[in-house]
């Protein structure tokens, strides 16, 4: 299963190793701690807002899933610490996230 | 074996499209005619610092300089190539296996290395403003930073600058017209950034052994420390760089020096909130303070932080940047600043770094 493929499908899934249970970031096609073979599923919902900013009205920031922090455009209104889902998600050159706080 | 900087060589910054060639041949030649007793058949090394795709660069400026090395070969680690190019040749020199070695940096304004597009942390925004945002949104958050005290950043660098004849924009401004600039993000205007562009720098490194037959005054490569915490942005904290407080403990360490002792420091403001983040992570003020130095520093035209203006008032051209700051605090140590002259420098410090701080160099040199 490929990050990349997968996020076409509107998935976002991340590598966990097989050996050492690690949930691997950046992907990879092996575990960084490890070198042992990776699992791909997807990331458990909800995300954490960790920081955000916005330009010409585009809120966008870091959310953290499962301790994997990814950046991707923000809808509503962030606050420190605050629930986000993803909404949408795929890859076009490079990774695209949208995220909703709750 | 010590490690001298013994020759060294500015271009002035521009936004011109010169070939990288040319950039790396202009610098060497002034270096060249800057350094005494210097012969092409002197240089045991030639390393290029630049993230230019053209290939084999530092056999090409070899050639193009007359000069047949045992060691030529290129340096690129985006932001920081520079001062990997000069620990590359301090390690060839320490070692035994060279005794002279030319360090010739050059980048072109539009250059693959501004941009980690294999960083998928970033997901779609992939240009530094997007990280350089974060970290100001983060520092204001966690420690009341106010946009006066980042456009005083700006000011500072900005003044410096006027007295380098090199600097790509050497033009002063107020706070008021920096506060007013264009605005890029919600926390970063257009005079927050630094700007990506074309130029040149090079410097000589010897060892012990021969540096006085190049130079009368030889400054000392006394501590490095260098830290790579990441690639990715995202994975580090977002108000302090770990990369260099960790690189500027071994150079402290190495150097046997504390902050307090340096007298002249050279750092990499790539946005107002760097430099904030670095002189607090260098010790050099407490965790959170150095919004208050900075219109100190201002206000009472002492030039102590980045005299020559900085990457915001220089300019940036990546793979010279690290280069250029070794050259001027080695002028600084040498009392050869003229306007920017820091009085009765005696040590300096140069921290350079990466790809939304991941990776950071910190040079600690003395005369």
């Amino acid at each position: 299963m490929n990050f990349e493929s997968e996020l076409k499908q509107g998935r976002f899934v991340v590598g966990k190793c097989t050996k050492c249970h690690n949930t691997n970031w950046p992907p990879s096609e092996y575990c960084s701690k490890c070198f042992g073979e990776l699992s791909y599923s997807p990331v458990k919902e909800p995300g954490i807002v960790i920081e955000w900013s916005s330009k010409d009205g585009q809120t966008f920031g870091i959310v953290e899933f499962e301790g994997i922090r990814v950046m991707g455009a923000i809808q509503g209104t962030p606050k420190q610490g605050q629930k986000a889902k993803i909404t949408n998600c795929t890859f076009d050159g490079s990774p695209k996230f949208t995220f909703s706080v709750f | 074996m010590r490690v001298a900087v013994a020759g060294y060589s500015n271009t002035k910054f521009s936004l011109d499209e010169t070939p990288i060639e040319n950039l790396l041949v202009s610098a060497t030649k002034q270096l060249f005619h800057n350094t005494k007793n210097l012969e092409q058949k002197d240089i045991d090394a030639v390393l290029v610092s630049t993230n230019n795709v053209k290939r084999y660069l530092a056999p090409v400026l070899s050639e193009l300089a007359g000069i047949a090395p045992k060691i030529s070969h290129s340096v690129e680690n985006m932001c920081n190539s520079g001062t990997n190019a000069i620990v590359s040749g301090f390690s060839y020199i320490a070692s035994g296996m060279a005794d002279v070695v030319l360090i010739t940096g050059a980048e072109q304004a539009e250059n693959p290395g501004q941009i980690l597009d294999w960083d998928s942390s970033r997901g779609e925004f992939q240009h530094p403003i997007f990280w350089g945002t974060i970290f100001t949104k983060s520092h204001k958050r966690k420690f009341g930073t106010t946009d006066e005290e980042l456009a005083y950043v700006s000011a500072l660098n900005h003044k410096n600058a006027q007295d380098n004849p090199y600097a790509y924009n050497p033009k002063q401004y107020t706070i008021q017209e920096i506060s007013e600039s264009k605005r890029i993000t919600e926390d970063l205007r257009l005079l927050d950034c630094s700007r990506s562009c074309t130029g040149s720098s090079a410097i000589l490194l010897a060892s012990e052994n021969v540096a006085k037959k190049y130079t009368d005054s030889p400054v000392w490569i006394e501590g490095i420390g260098q830290k790579t915490t990441s690639a990715g942005f995202t994975k580090n904290d977002l108000t302090s760089i770990e990369s260099t407080i960790q690189a500027a403990n071994q150079a402290y360490s190495m150097a046997r020096i504390r902050p307090n002792n340096i007298d002249v420091v050279e750092i990499h403001d790539a946005f107002s909130v760097c430099e904030l983040m670095i002189l607090e992570d260098l010790g050099i003020v407490p965790k959170g303070k150095a919004a208050k130095l900075v219109p100190e520093l201002y206000n009472t035209n002492n030039k102590k932080i980045n005299p020559r203006g900085g990457l915001m008032g220089a300019g940036h051209p990546l793979g010279a940047t690290g280069v250029a700051q070794i050259a001027e605090i080695t002028s600084q140590l040498q009392g050869l600043s003229q306007k920017r002259q820091v009085e009765n420098a005696k040590i300096g410090l140069v921290q350079n770094m990466s790809a939304a701080a991941t990776s950071s160099t910190v040079l600690v040199l003395k005369n």
